[in-house]
């Protein structure tokens, strides 16, 4: 029984091979779109953990001590005093700003990478310059968030510009390639439109309980992503900007009455208010991140060259860390530090799950190469 | 490719274009001011109550709220287009894989192109006219289209898994 499965299995590899190296060719557009864009994930993703662990609290922690020295300022009517610790806590801001834009450009390029993968036979253009696009492409998905990390460090030193930098130059550059890649991209969409004819093998649709898993289970937590979304913005958003001006007024008139006690714990309050907000955001747009790439890895299942349990394993630990993380970032604001150690440790099983699934698409290129004598 | 797929594959790339367009224009002209301005307004709030004058630290403030409240939203605008660009196009190349007749996928697809365009763009509306019920409740209604399309899109989905 086990060797029939076993036979049947070849037969079909088989088959599917030389449709299979049409679609996965050597150094091809698709190829590069594949892997820069799970490798600007996983990179993105780890960042992201980094920051985290690193980065986030103590920034955070921060931007508090920041506060309750400004309030003392106003207690003791130092106002210079008082601007150049706002210049700080401008820095500080930035700091932490710049790294989130980091983590999500890189990510995000990533995902458009894997888009761009997948509707490459809807693309009329010839293979030379759909690879040039792929190449660009990449180069400006490592660029910007590259350029958005370095505005920090950078700032306007030696810049011609009254407030851009040449880190902002480098981002915003890294920008206009990616626009013009994607309109390029479009252009040859369109051309697609006319004649209809594919340009490329499409990718072979697999109907495996991988692929299955994924896209149902992506295509849910986008939408939980959505309804989590609504909900907040319905009863929270507004709710929380209103509060977060009252807060700050309540707390610079405590300070400029020398109550220095209540005006510190009007900068916890703030710090709780912000850290509400940040929670709901991030498990907001992590859930629905992680549905996206759910769906984007459904595709590239059919290469993923690992046993129909590993392939499964990954799938499983991929979607299980879809679900630990949001939730356990949610959790954060209830449980504190224990689930923020949690919530990184879904992050880690994404990251793990990304670069197992890419181990198994290397071998399968590897396999495809060595057929063809490339290797 | 049917026409339902080719709605949300060109929708999505021309979302996506608009989404970096508005973005690179957001981030050369608007945002290093607003953060300026941002900053500056909380400082000038603090700055001025440490110099006794409770009225203009409190303008000051009210004037970091509103920039604020623009922030927000203009960088929810960049990110949410071209998220919701990149579901379409995703859902695009797996669109015949939702087990329902083409017509009824074509009007799913319709529904969610709609509320993509909508729900990001009345938001950037309502920093033209702060708390405008109108552009909230158009807000509410493209996230409430999106959410129906993708609820559909799943359900979809599941039926071809459990029919497969």
């Amino acid at each position: 029984m086990q060797l029939r499965f076993v036979f049947q299995e070849k037969m079909a590899t088989l088959v599917k091979t030389p449709l299979m190296l049409a679609a996965f060719a050597p150094m091809s557009a698709r190829r590069l779109l594949v892997f820069g864009g799970i490798a600007l994930i996983a990179g993105g993703m780890l960042f992201g953990d980094i920051f985290a662990v690193f980065v986030l609290h103590q920034n955070a922690g921060a931007q508090a001590a920041a506060l309750i020295d400004a309030s003392r300022d106003v207690a003791v009517g130092n106002s210079d005093a008082s601007n150049a610790i706002f210049a700080k806590l401008g820095a500080l801001l930035e700091d932490r700003g710049t790294k989130v834009d980091a983590h999500v450009h890189i990510t995000d390029a990533g995902y458009l990478a894997l888009i761009l993968a997948l509707v490459q036979p809807y693309i009329a253009l010839t293979q030379a310059t759909k690879k040039l696009l792929a190449g660009l492409f990449l180069v400006g998905g490592v660029c910007l968030p590259i350029g958005i990390f370095l505005i920090h460090y950078v700032g306007l030193a030696y810049s011609p510009f009254a407030v851009i930098g040449w880190a902002s130059v480098l981002a915003d550059s890294a920008g206009a390639l990616l626009i013009v890649v994607l309109m390029t991209e479009a252009w040859g969409f369109w051309k697609y439109l006319g004649p209809r004819e594919l340009s490329e093998v499409a990718l072979p649709a697999e109907n495996s309980m991988p692929a299955r898993a994924l896209l149902s289970g992506g295509t849910l937590l986008v939408l939980l992503g959505f309804l989590h979304g609504a909900y907040y913005a319905g009863a929270f958003l507004y709710q929380h900007e209103q509060m977060e001006t009252d807060i700050l007024g309540r707390m610079i008139a405590a300070a400029s009455r020398n109550d220095l006690s209540t005006a510190n714990s009007e900068v916890n309050n703030f710090g709780d208010l912000a850290g509400a907000h940040a929670v709901n955001i991030a498990a907001h747009s992590h859930v629905i991140e992680f549905g996206l790439l759910a769906m984007l890895l459904s595709f590239v299942q059919p290469y993923v060259f690992l046993s129909e349990k590993w392939k499964r394993r990954w799938v499983k630990v991929f979607l299980g860390g879809s679900v630990i993380l949001p939730v356990f970032v949610l959790l954060e604001l209830n449980l504190g530090l224990v689930a923020g150690g949690i919530a990184d440790v879904g992050g880690l099983a994404v990251i793990a799950a990304l670069i197992g699934m890419m181990v198994g698409i290397l071998r399968y290129t590897g396999k495809l190469d060595a057929r063809e004598g490339r290797a | 490719m049917t026409p339902s797929r080719k709605i949300l594959i060109f929708g999505g790339l021309a979302l996506a274009t608009l989404g970096m367009l508005y973005g690179l224009h957001y981030a050369i002209i608007i945002e290093h001011q607003t953060l300026d301005e941002m900053g500056g307004s909380l400082a000038q709030s603090f700055s001025a109550a440490a110099n006794g004058n409770m009225t203009q630290s409190t303008a000051a403030l009210q004037g970091y709220g509103s920039t604020k409240y623009d922030y927000v939203r203009q960088v929810d605008i960049h990110s949410h287009w071209i998220g919701l660009a990149m579901i379409m196009i995703v859902l695009g190349a797996a669109f015949d894989r939702v087990n329902f007749s083409e017509t009824l996928r074509e009007w799913i697809a319709v529904t969610l192109l709609i509320g993509s365009v909508v729900f990001p763009l009345a938001v950037l509306l309502q920093t033209y006219h702060h708390g405008g019920v109108m552009f909230k409740a158009l807000a509410v209604i493209g996230s409430g289209l999106v959410i129906v399309a993708l609820a559909a899109t799943a359900f979809g989905f599941a039926r071809h898994s459990g029919s497969a």
